[in-house]
């Protein structure tokens, strides 16, 4: 038997437009205009479609330099979690009080569940021969109405978040270890004895949301301002030495690196 | 050269109905963003694939240095992105890609959905894309805790505390995804580990391939 090319095979891969399967689709050549062979033709726009995606990709990873929080720490109990965004309109559905609490079933599983059972069965449940998008109004609202529902609660989801502390929380800080504190400096015991220390650590490390004090920007000035003024989430009137404490531990905090 | 080659083959494994199957088809007009610009809703499904190509080529360079344990997890992502050459990127595509993916194909299942190109006699393709799109958020889910760092951490116990409140089967798929009923911790990392790249993977190359047998046998839709 000779085999290889010029074999007669049963069975086109193309669309066969035989009785056999009255259901399916004419053959692309019985439909109206100009079809293309695949390859090499369709291939090539393919490829250069393909190429500029690629170009715009890399870009975006050149841009945006994937984010790295600090090492787990599972005994830090004031970090508030935070979804990858595509999951933050299940996260933000589970804040409501309808949906969470005595209710959780409701968010949990009866709301996910019916979209993704609605979802599956989809061509079970719009069962019409008609495709366009205004000949089926209940299929096109019920999508637009889950979209609109994304969309919103992924919107509330971040404006409602607190994202100065959710990027202070997760800061690298410096292994403590590799910081030398000076704890004979004067400003040490200021730093202990005006409650700095409870927020900030032992060894100006921070904790959760409250920032570490290592190798900080800020002028000794503005130290002592925020001391005494606050800053942020930081209340006010936390001070209350003289002003030469107050110097002192200042220059104590601008001088660990 | 190439084609004494292809003969040489051919002769012994007969691959030319291969190839056809392949490659040895017409694009109709309607697709064809070149004759309608519309058409480029089209290339979702194409873009999706591209993109998780990306995925599996940038996760196996991950893998070279990855280390799946809690005590060396974030070192060596620390290590990768800070000291490797080109390590930065590497992280890069696979944590941008993983996001571009879920765009890319929630684009496509628009387009699928509302061009009605679900129905008869496209149901099981459409079953097998929702499969494909609950797969695709579990690889995102269960990549999210690898780097191990706070966010990791803490996103995933609060994954796991939902997935717990569930009733009856709850408590069990816990134990079964994380190794232990309470603690999010090294049995969670190793187990978050093989389901991200050997389980999920495995499931989602064969719905793929499904995927585009079916379409190949089925043909696209037709025109609105
Ligand atoms: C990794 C994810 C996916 C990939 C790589 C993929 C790829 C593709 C490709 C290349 C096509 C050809 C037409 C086009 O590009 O638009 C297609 C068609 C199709 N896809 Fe997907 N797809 C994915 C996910 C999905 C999902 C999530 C759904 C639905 C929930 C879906 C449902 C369909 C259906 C029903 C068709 C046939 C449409 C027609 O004949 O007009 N796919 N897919």
């Amino acid at each position: 038997m000779r085999r290889g090319k010029g074999m007669k095979f049963v069975g086109d891969s193309r669309i066969p437009a035989s009785h056999r399967k009255p259901n399916i689709p004419k053959d692309y050549s019985e439909y109206p205009g100009k079809t293309e062979l695949f390859y090499p033709d369709f291939l090539l726009k393919e490829w250069l479609v393909g190429a500029v995606f690629l170009v715009g990709f890399l870009c975006l990873t050149i841009v945006g330099e994937p984010p790295l929080e600090r090492e787990a720490d599972p005994t830090d109990s004031s970090y508030i979690p935070m979804p990858d965004w595509y999951f933050l309109f299940l996260y933000q559905l589970l804040k409501y009080s309808y949906a969470s609490g005595d209710y959780n079933l409701i968010g949990v599983l009866i709301i996910p569940g019916i979209a993704i059972t609605a979802l599956l069965l989809a061509p079970f449940l719009d069962r019409s021969p008609k495709r366009r998008p205004k000949d089926r109004p209940i299929a096109t609202g019920f999508m637009l109405l889950a979209v609109a529902g994304i969309i919103y609660l992924t919107w509330e989801a971040v404006v409602t978040h607190d994202w100065e502390t959710a990027k202070q929380q997760g800061m690298i800080t410096e292994a403590a270890q590799d910081v030398e504190i000076d704890t004979s400096h004067p400003g040490y015991e200021i730093y202990q004895a005006q409650s700095c220390l409870s927020c900030h650590g032992a060894n100006l490390e921070g904790s959760g949301a409250n920032p570490p004090l290592i190798g900080t920007d800020k002028t000794e000035e503005e130290i002592m301002d925020i001391a005494v003024n606050g800053i942020g989430a930081m209340p006010a009137g936390l001070f209350d030495g003289t002003e030469e404490e107050l110097q002192q531990l200042a220059e104590f905090i601008k001088s660990v690196e | 050269m190439l084609n004494k080659l292809y003969d040489w083959i051919d002769e012994r494994l007969d691959i030319t109905p291969l190839w056809r199957d392949l490659a040895d088809h017409e694009v109709p007009e309607h697709v064809n963003p070149a004759h309608h610009f519309s058409a480029f809703v089209y290339c979702f499904g194409g873009l999706t694939f591209f993109v998780v190509v990306i995925q599996v080529l940038s996760g196996m360079f991950l893998a070279m240095y990855y280390v799946p344990d809690i005590e060396r997890a974030w070192d060596s992502i620390y290590h990768l992105q800070y000291n490797v050459a080109y390590g930065k990127i590497v992280r890069g595509m696979h944590h941008w890609g993983a996001s571009v993916v879920i765009v890319m194909m929630f684009l496509h299942t628009l387009r699928v959905f509302f061009q009605g190109a679900y129905k008869k006699p496209r149901e099981l393709n459409w079953i097998v894309g929702v499969l494909i799109f609950i797969v695709m958020l579990a690889l995102g889910l269960t990549g999210y805790l690898l780097p191990w760092d706070m966010k990791a951490l803490f996103a995933t116990n609060v994954t796991l505390n939902i997935i717990e409140s569930v009733p009856i089967i709850g408590e069990p798929l816990r134990v079964l995804l994380a190794g232990d009923g309470a603690i999010t911790g090294a049995q969670t990392l190793t187990r978050f580990f093989a389901i991200h790249v050997f389980f999920l993977p495995a499931v989602l190359f064969l719905l793929i391939g499904l995927h585009f047998i079916m379409i190949r046998r089925q043909g696209i839709s037709g025109p609105l």
